[in-house]
């Protein structure tokens, strides 16, 4: 016999299942219960940087999109800071009005997503590397056992992408493109689509993060 | 900083047939490991000051016209970590049924009645020493379509944070001596019997509050930090 090591084990996921949005967002679940809603908002009008909004589905293996999950994202600010107090980078600024977080579900009829946000700048990655910008998604739904982690980046900062660590550790390069959401200037605010495939062709690069 | 490796065989796989739903939603590939960054060891603080002094209260909440049917129980415990590290002020939120098993949402058409005074949902961070509690009515278990004859066990739905965004979790509190958690499909994607142990809340008597409600014990681990030893390799911050 050797001497105990004493760690504790992790708790063990379940699915979120069906009725999610009771707890996390009871609007959706047709009731109202909480003064303060955690919600799809993340930017007022004084937070720094570009207004953005990013839309998609998450789509299962037979390609019909969830109309019952739940997705958070979790960003650095337009300086590429994240406003933790871990984050000790040099560059920029918190911004005391982003937090840099937030949560949405699909709709229920149109299976869409949506957050309303700002661009992230680019954060200080391991051993000294730019990460380019993006945004860390996590994304739950009856179906799912233990929540499934991904990331968004940005067409419109190739050159960035093309450098970015994270990126470039996945082996098969055309699926590099399934973190990458095209940017649509039509209306007022640019909108990034970002569908993610949960299984099949076309399937999304998850992380064991 | 980074997080201990998740343990993933005390955790459920993505595809897990008794389970049918998770059949067309689970990832055929394999998941790409990432050791950590900034942008999985940090994540978002929540304040006591954007929950509401009702918001613990499952009982009160929701109130309209009187209390909730159903047993009256509180729940507490602690949010540690795997170096048996309390979690402080960070956020935990709890959904159920209510005592006849039905949700109150609009898509959950069981024939069970909504109770008008139980809404099923609360929220509160933990202490300074990972503490947290609520006060609720113990939920009914339900049917729901997986085989034709299945049955969820009684359980509470659990989101917890942590300090970092890798440390993000959604979990179910069980019962003890729930007949039917040795049936669930949902409890059995769990792969470790310890494991499933660790879900099942016993009862605590010495939490309960005489002649009043009974107390339930939850306590939920969340993974470890490393610390930093010998490190040559810098994180660039």
């Amino acid at each position: 016999m050797v001497q105990s090591l004493d760690y504790l084990k992790e708790t063990a996921s379940q699915t979120a299942g069906p009725y999610v949005h009771i707890g996390l967002i009871p609007k959706q679940a047709g009731f109202d219960i909480f003064e303060n809603n955690f919600t799809n908002i993340m930017a007022d009008e004084n937070t720094r940087g570009e207004r953005i909004i990013i839309e998609g589905r998450v789509i299962d293996g037979t390609g019909t999109p969830l109309r019952d999950a739940l997705l958070e994202i979790w960003q650095a600010n337009s300086d590429g800071r994240y406003n933790h107090e871990l984050d000790r980078q040099k560059q920029g600024q918190i911004d005391e009005r982003f937090r840099g977080w937030g949560r949405a579900g699909t709709d229920f009829d149109t299976a869409v997503y949506r957050f309303e946000t700002i661009k992230p700048g680019v954060v200080s990655g391991r051993n000294g590397l730019d990460m380019a910008p993006h945004i860390n998604f996590w994304i739950v739904a009856r179906g799912i056992n233990i929540g499934l982690n991904t990331r968004m980046y940005f067409a419109d900062e190739q050159e960035a992408n093309a450098t970015d660590p994270v990126l470039n550790l996945i082996e098969q390069t055309e699926r590099r493109k399934t973190l990458i959401a095209n940017r649509d200037d039509s209306g007022p605010v640019p909108v990034y689509r970002f569908d993610i495939v949960l299984q099949g062709e076309n399937e999304t690069v998850f992380f064991d993060v | 900083m980074e997080f201990y490796q998740r343990d993933r065989t005390l955790q459920p796989a993505g595809y897990t047939p008794i389970y049918k739903t998770s059949v067309a939603r689970s990832p055929r590939q394999a998941m790409l490991s990432l050791q950590g960054s900034l942008s999985e060891t940090t994540g978002p603080v929540f304040g006591q000051n954007e929950l509401g002094p009702l918001d613990n209260d499952l009982i009160r909440n929701y109130a309209k016209d009187g209390d909730p049917i159903g047993e009256r129980i509180i729940v507490h415990g602690r949010v540690l970590d795997e170096n048996n590290r309390p979690v402080p002020h960070t956020l935990v939120e709890f959904w159920q049924a209510n005592a006849g098993g039905r949700y109150r949402h609009k898509k959950d058409t069981y024939l069970a009645p909504i109770d008008p005074n139980f809404g099923g949902c609360g929220r509160a961070l933990t202490d300074e020493n990972g503490y947290y509690f609520f006060r609720t009515i113990k939920p009914g278990p339900y049917p729901w379509r997986n085989y034709v004859n299945s049955w969820r066990p009684a359980h509470i739905h659990f989101s917890v944070f942590g300090s970092g965004f890798a440390q993000r979790l959604i979990t179910q509190m069980y019962f003890e001596g729930d007949p039917l958690i040795k049936e669930c499909p949902i409890v059995h994607v769990i792969p470790d019997e310890d494991a499933i142990n660790r879900l099942i809340a016993p009862i605590d008597l010495n939490g309960s509050i005489p002649l009043d409600t009974i107390a339930y014990k939850f306590d939920i681990v969340l993974r470890g930090r490393r610390s930093t030893l010998f490190e040559n390799r810098l994180e660039g911050n």
